[in-house]
């Protein structure tokens, strides 16, 4: 099984990234063999549609399980497409995360935020 | 005569400046551009309205023709879709109505389809044909609006009068791309001289001829005039920071029509632009 995570840093004991669309890396933890493997997100620098090329990365990925500390709405959509399930991070560090992920201590998530596009650019 | 009264930011005066110039001309056209939340109907208070829905063309698939290929995928660069098991997603609000997509698409599976994003009102006001566009909440541009309302508004014999969208993204350039000169409205503080001097480098950019209002002017020095001073920028009027002014405006008064001191104010900056802009035609035609 595949866990993706949005992370600041390409380290296992990074910080989980606040936003998932913009993260400048993609942890994907495989629980079977234990390796890390970190994906550059070329979703950060898009003018718009971020999380939706993030999700797409995350689908392709084959990743079935994604622990964020929050998700926009269109991301969500790609992601529950793929029936991808989404959990909610509590703590800073990505490998605790992980570690609370399998002792099954991470609520699902199911809040989805509208984003934070549309700003004007006054 | 289109003229157009735009600023790097919001709470200028440029619904002011324009609503007053189309209220003090004889009779002329005001248009609201600022799509994303129009206020000029809210001075004019326009009757007899007529309404036009506005549509852009967004893609639609046929997924028993789509073979996966994720050519549009790639190529968005709104990032409008996505291919998840098998299927094509596509984000409608995401999308920018560029038809990039279907030109590529090498199934023909994706073809265009009509979808509303807001709509544009036509009334009257005394004196003022008064134009608004509206923008539906989430969609993601105005251009198609703003097109709408310039291409609504041709008389070139009337004295036009185009209120922009703040900043100077491309729903601004869209808004002077057929004027004839820019009023640009200012702020006395830094942060509006930086604001200022994003507009009027965009207008450099379109070779339009501009000039400055200075709002909410007080005693001291102002930082705007300043850099009109040292940019060589014409100075159009001076509108002072007047409580009289405030109340009116607050209470969507059109000033010119309570106040015999605004109206002769505001006469007064129109005939100074109508002769910046035969002016410019005149030095046009010479070179």
């Amino acid at each position: 099984m595949k866990i993706a995570i949005p992370v600041d840093e390409k380290s296992l004991q990074s910080n989980v990234c606040v936003s998932f669309g913009r993260t400048p890396y993609f942890l994907i933890y495989d629980t079977d063999t234990k390796k890390s493997v970190f994906v550059d997100n070329g979703a950060a620098v898009s003018t718009g549609g971020a999380g939706i090329k993030a999700a797409q990365m995350i689908v392709d990925s084959k990743a079935s399980i994604l622990l964020t500390p929050r998700l926009g709405e269109n991301a969500a959509e790609v992601i529950k497409a793929a029936e991808i399930k989404i959990y909610k991070t509590t703590t800073a560090a990505a490998q605790d995360n992980i570690e609370a992920f399998i002792a099954g201590k991470l609520p699902l998530l199911n809040e989805f935020h509208a984003g934070f596009h549309g700003q004007r650019g006054n | 005569m289109r003229i157009a009264v735009l600023s790097g930011k919001g709470g200028t005066g440029k619904t002011l400046i324009s609503v007053n110039l189309a209220a003090v001309a004889k009779t002329s056209i005001y248009i609201d551009c600022d799509v994303e939340e129009p206020n000029g109907h809210l001075f004019f208070k326009p009757g007899n309205i007529q309404e036009e829905e506005v549509s852009v063309l967004i893609p639609k698939v046929d997924e028993k023709l789509c073979s996966g290929c994720r050519k549009c995928v790639d190529f968005c660069k709104f990032n409008a879709l996505a291919y998840i098991k098998d299927k094509l997603i596509i984000f409608e609000e995401v999308c920018h109505s560029c038809g990039g997509c279907i030109m590529l698409c090498p199934k023909k599976a994706l073809t265009e389809k009509e979808k509303v994003i807001g709509k544009v009102q036509k009334g009257t006001s005394d004196n003022v044909t008064v134009n608004t566009g509206i923008l539906n909440t989430g969609e993601a541009s105005g251009i198609h609006i703003i097109k709408k309302l310039l291409n609504n508004n041709t008389e070139i014999d009337k004295q036009t009068f185009i209120d922009c969208p703040p900043g100077s993204a491309c729903i601004v350039m869209e808004s002077i791309k057929d004027a004839d000169y820019c009023v640009l409205a200012a702020e006395p503080t830094m942060f509006g001289v930086h604001n200022l001097n994003m507009v009027y480098e965009l207008v450099r950019l379109f070779k339009k001829p501009l000039g400055v209002v200075l709002n909410k002017c007080l005693e001291e020095e102002n930082p705007a005039e300043k850099f009109c001073f040292e940019k060589n920028i014409k100075v159009l009027s001076r509108i002072p920071f007047d409580n009289e002014l405030g109340i009116l405006n607050s209470n969507a008064e059109i000033a010119v029509r309570k106040s015999e001191k605004y109206r002769a104010m505001f006469s007064s900056l129109l005939a100074t632009v109508i002769k910046e802009v035969h002016h410019e035609t005149a030095s046009d035609s010479q070179r």
